[in-house]
């Protein structure tokens, strides 16, 4: 295997997608990232001098919305599915 | 003939001369349902009251003139990723176990707009991550035609309620091959159109730029129909497209005369196995016997699409699914210490394996050091693709190939080796990186009696093309149904 | 101890004035319940997908052009990934790759003389929700109202040496942003927000010192201060041999002071990547040249105007026109009452006074033009002396008084009444007769006091020309 994942990469990915794995997870982890980061490894074979980057596949411009209100008193919809509610705001865990 | 094995278009001819009621049909594909779900398991939710309260409301409706498609009155099962309001959608997972969406995606609404009557959803790959309908986290789909098989996936739950005769049609997605893999896999048609004619807004992301919604029926016939309901221009989804030419049924037309079709000789070569082989070049040999012009050329860079696709779709999943964190819906973990602890016990508990792996690897391909490296090379690769396939279609007016390399592997064997599943959608994914329009048409079975899938590939926006080669090869067949439907 | 210089660049969130959210119609009104201005585009509600608002995107063009910005006539949203509550996507819709304006820049004025600071360049994004924190419980709060309302990024090159530039830079800013009219860019309601980028060195250096980032400046005081605090801060720990780490720092206003925002969680590795769910901008020269078409009358263009059509000095114009609403107060005032001159007095004079004993911006005036010129009109007929009429606008000013109303319910008007007012002078004189005799022989000012003993009686409502013509008919 080309790609070594060590464990400080998988710790600082779990950071960045917030997942924490276990000790079994973290081993698989490490394993599957490495074995697939080879195998995309092979588009290194493909000279993509000069290509540009496609994010979108059809020339497709300037959709745009006029600024004109059209929704209203969304509240209800919004916290029909909120785990913990308080006074009409979603409840977390203290940010500061 | 049970009312089961009528195709949507069919039943919708008899509901509109009133030979079955929309209650009568909509009881028997529920009756159905009850019947053979601990079979299959197709389905996630089934919505029985919704579904007979609907039923009434349509019917009345057909009698007063209000309804007059085709598929008005038609019972059908939508795939557990679009959001459908006051009806749990939960993408298979467990993040979303109790997720009641407060809107119904456009392409569903276009459906109810027709008079379609909503069974339930069906069951997935969690997120549409997979290509079996095993990483489900409300249990595996089984293959109707072999409960010992997997459906494919990830629209497996929509693929096996159709060739079980529990729906008469479903909505399917189409990421990497999503509706055209297990529609192969389960002896029935599947349409993934080309990017932006079906309105994404609705349905809950996996990979943005590749993600299509598509029907899935008994044959090509139903297949467009659908298609012509569900294509709209919509102001919602930015990336939708506006097309004046979404009259797909008038292609269903049994002419291929003076056709081009282009065989990718790089689709034929190592690891398909050979009873596909001899099934989709004898498909070949009927399209030419109709008069198309067939022939064999050299795609290029086949290999390298599997890759691109793993790399673009993980980057855009990672981000996708960084909504799911407990905080406005779906599942928070019960124990928690501060925000972070929260966040990550949530999104540990809540998403199942391949999911994980997916929006790890897609975290990591657009860290900070590898954007370029990673995630602008698929792009570049990405580009080189759609070159290909632009100097095919200079040539050809379609791409005849398979839809999967095998028919539906066993239960249980596919999971331990992620990159092995993964090249299963070897001839699938190129096109959703190119955003042109596939159709997988059953084109036989192999000796253990699994389905066999014929795909056909067009350019951007000529679905038109695919679907009168397909309604023209079907035509050269008897329809197969799976022993769950023929009994 | 060596000389240190100061290198500040700063970047500014600018709430667009739009009435509508940048990607979905929730309306942008200020306050409102918790939640009630969402939808499931701005909450990230599984399956919602963004559409872009084309107003956003010509208010950015519109302050790129008035910047001196080159406008990227080929641009694109990116996602940029992070973890925090107030973002209900986790990610922000922003722009890196392709910004919308690049490469401008606006000259400022300090007592050190005139200088340009550059701008690197300016990006549409979406603000957050708000977090309020609850101690109790233990717990914060989420309100999406905010989230989605439409920011442009002003980042500027690290071209400022002190805190008189950086709050000259926004002031100027500021002005260009609201003659636009694409944002009122208050400072206090967040509507214009401040990060400042800080590092120091030697004098004669040429490499820049590692900086740090301050948020959460709510004020040009808390500016000022921050920017004090933290090159002093930098100085010592150089000074003291030790090194200034890269990080963010977090202002707070109420101890004068700010702190490090340092989390292991917090990996600041945002994953950029372009936005998969909106389509690219292209932005045509026949586009640019309508947005600079509509663009409203620029700063020099009303100073030359107010000179030529008001005919008011110079001097006076300068200072009205410095203030997008002080100009447009003018204008509405001088349309009604035609006395530009008057106006332009009273809103020199008087509201400047009034602003800065209040420490009010110019933005915080609420009064009607309407109600000034009622005033103007009440002290030119004369039925207000000067001083009644300044308390007068005093109430104006304070609570938006009709000020003919206010007059009469107060009665207020001055009293020319020649029989009342001749009848309380003769009291007055017979009351004070060493000053009778003191302006008899000669002493001409002890009429002075005089006029202010009636004045005084008549509770200032006397016209005091009047005043004086009947005390010298009666002194004779």
């Amino acid at each position: 295997m080309a790609n070594v994942i060590s464990d400080e990469t998988i710790e600082y990915v779990g950071i960045l997608a917030k997942l924490e794995l276990n000790k079994e997870e973290q081993e698989r982890a490490k394993k599957d990232m490495g074995e697939m980061l080879d195998y995309i490894d092979k588009l290194n074979e493909l000279d993509t001098t000069g290509v540009e980057p496609m994010s979108h596949v059809f020339p497709v411009n300037n959709v745009f919305r006029e600024d004109v209100v059209t929704n209203g008193d969304g509240h209800e919809a919004t916290l029909a599915n909120a785990p913990e509610v308080k006074e009409n705001a979603f409840l977390v865990p203290k940010t500061v | 003939m049970s009312l089961m094995q009528l195709t949507a278009v069919e039943l919708g001819k008899k509901i509109k001369a009133g030979e079955v009621s929309v209650v009568e049909a909509t009881e028997a594909a529920l009756n159905a349902i009850e019947a053979k779900e601990d079979k299959v398991n197709s389905f996630v939710t089934v919505d029985r009251e919704g579904a007979l309260k609907q039923a009434k409301e349509v019917q009345k409706k057909i009698d007063a003139g209000e309804l007059t498609s085709p598929l008005a009155g038609v019972p059908v099962a939508i795939k557990d990723n679009m959001c459908t309001e006051g009806l749990l959608t939960t993408c298979s997972s467990k993040i979303l176990g109790n997720f009641v969406p407060t809107f119904t995606s456009e392409a569903v609404l276009n459906l109810q707009k027709a008079g379609a009557v909503i069974l339930g959803k069906t069951n997935m790959d969690e997120f549409a991550m997979g290509s079996t309908t095993e990483t489900s986290a409300f249990g595996e789909t089984k293959n109707p035609w072999n409960t010992e098989h997997v459906p494919g996936g990830s629209s497996g739950g929509s693929c096996a309620a159709v060739a079980a005769g529990e729906c008469f049609y479903a909505l399917g997605s189409d990421t990497g091959g999503s509706i055209r893999q297990p529609s192969s896999f389960c002896g029935v048609t599947g349409i993934k159109p080309t990017y932006g004619t079906v309105s994404r807004y609705g349905l809950i992301a996996y990979g943005s730029s590749l993600d299509q919604i598509g029907p899935v029926a008994k044959d090509v016939t139903d297949c467009a129909t659908i298609l012509e309901t569900i294509a709209s221009h919509d102001l919602k989804d930015s990336t939708s497209v506006e097309r004046k030419d979404t009259d797909f049924t008038s292609a269903l037309v049994d002419d291929v005369k003076g056709m081009k079709i282009g065989i990718p000789k790089d689709y034929f070569g190592e690891g398909l196995d050979p009873e596909v082989k001899e099934a989709v070049l004898n498909a070949a040999k009927k399209l030419e016997e109709k008069g198309a012009i067939v022939e064999e050329f050299e795609l290029s860079l086949v290999e390298y699409a599997i890759p691109a696709y793993y790399v673009i779709a993980c980057a855009e999943a990672s981000s996708n699914l960084e909504r799911f964190d407990g905080v406005k819906y779906g599942y928070r973990t019960k124990e928690y210490e501060g925000l972070h602890n929260m966040y990550k016990k949530t999104r540990s508990e809540g998403f199942g394996a391949e999911v994980k792996r997916r929006i790890m690897l897609g975290s990591f391909v657009l860290s900070s050091g590898y954007y370029d490296a990673y995630y602008l090379k698929a792009l570049r690769t990405k580009a080189l693709i759609k070159k290909a396939f632009d100097k095919a279609f200079e040539k050809y007016d379609m791409i005849l190939g398979p839809a999967a390399p095998t028919t539906a592997p066993k239960l249980g064997e596919s999971l331990s080796d992620p990159i092995k599943m993964y090249l299963g959608d070897i001839y699938t994914i190129s096109v959703n990186l190119a955003g042109l329009p596939g159709i997988s048409v059953p084109c036989g079975v192999d000796s253990k009696g699994l389905p066999i899938g014929l795909q056909l590939i067009g350019d951007c926006f000529q679905e038109k093309k695919i679907i009168q080669a397909a309604y023209a090869y079907e035509q050269t067949r008897e329809p197969a149904f799976s022993p769950l439907l023929a009994e | 101890m060596k000389q240190y210089e100061t290198v500040i660049g700063l970047e500014v969130h600018v709430e667009l004035a739009t009435k509508t959210k940048i990607f979905c119609g929730c309306s942008t009104e200020f306050g409102g319940a918790p939640n009630t201005h969402t939808c499931p585009v701005c909450t990230g509600m599984p399956g919602s997908l963004p559409v872009l608002n084309k107003q956003v995107v010509e208010y950015a063009i519109a302050v790129g052009l008035a910047t001196n910005c080159s406008i990227t006539q080929y641009c694109k949203f990116d996602r940029k990934n992070y973890f925090y509550p107030d973002n209900p996507q986790n990610y922000q819709i922003s722009q890196l790759y392709l910004p919308i304006c690049r490469n401008g820049g606006i000259e400022i004025e300090t007592a050190a003389g005139k200088k340009t600071v550059g701008i690197h360049e300016i990006h549409m994004e979406e603000d957050a929700g708000k977090l309020v924190h609850d101690d109790w419980t233990g717990s914060s709060m989420v309100d999406y109202n905010r989230s989605g309302v439409p920011l442009i990024e002003i980042v500027s090159e690290p071209d400022m040496r002190s805190a008189d530039e950086v709050i000259a830079y926004l002031e100027k800013l500021r002005m260009i942003i609201q003659y636009l009219g694409a944002s009122d860019c208050k400072l206090q309601e967040g509507s214009m927000r401040a990060d400042v980028n800080l590092s120091v060195r030697e004098v004669g250096a040429t490499e820049f010192g590692t900086r740090t980032e301050m948020k959460n400046l709510n004020s040009f005081k808390a500016i000022s201060h921050a920017i004090e605090g933290e090159r002093a801060r930098q100085i010592e720990l150089l000074e003291e041999g030790r090194q200034v780490i890269q990080e963010t720092r977090r202002w707070d206003d109420n101890k004068e002071s700010s702190y490090a925002m340092r989390s292991k969680e917090d990996a600041q590795d945002y994953r950029y990547f372009p936005e998969p769910d909106l389509v690219p901008i292209v932005i045509s020269d026949e586009w640019l040249k309508e947005v600079k078409d509509r663009q409203p009358e620029l700063r020099s263009e009303k100073l030359e105007r107010y000179k030529k059509e008001y005919d008011i000095p110079e001097y006076d114009a300068e200072i009205i026109t410095g203030t997008k609403k002080m100009a447009d107060i003018f204008e509405a005032t001088t349309a009604i009452c035609n006395k530009p001159k008057k106006v332009s007095n009273w809103l020199m004079v008087e509201t400047m006074r009034l602003l800065k004993e209040n420490e009010m911006e110019a933005e915080d005036i609420s009064f009607a033009p309407e109600n000034l010129a009622k005033l103007i009109e009440l002290a030119d007929a004369g039925e207000i002396n000067s001083s009644v009429a300044k308390e007068v606008f005093e109430e104006v000013f304070k609570n938006n008084v009709d000020p003919e109303k206010y007059v009469e319910e107060k009665g207020l008007k001055t009293v020319s009444d020649d029989g009342a007012l001749r009848e309380v002078i003769e009291k007055i004189v017979a009351d004070n007769p060493k000053s009778v005799e003191d302006y008899n022989s000669g002493k001409k000012k002890a009429i002075g006091f005089l006029v202010g003993q009636t004045m005084k009686a008549m509770q200032g409502k006397a016209d005091p020309g009047m005043v004086n013509k009947i005390l010298k008919e009666v002194l004779g």
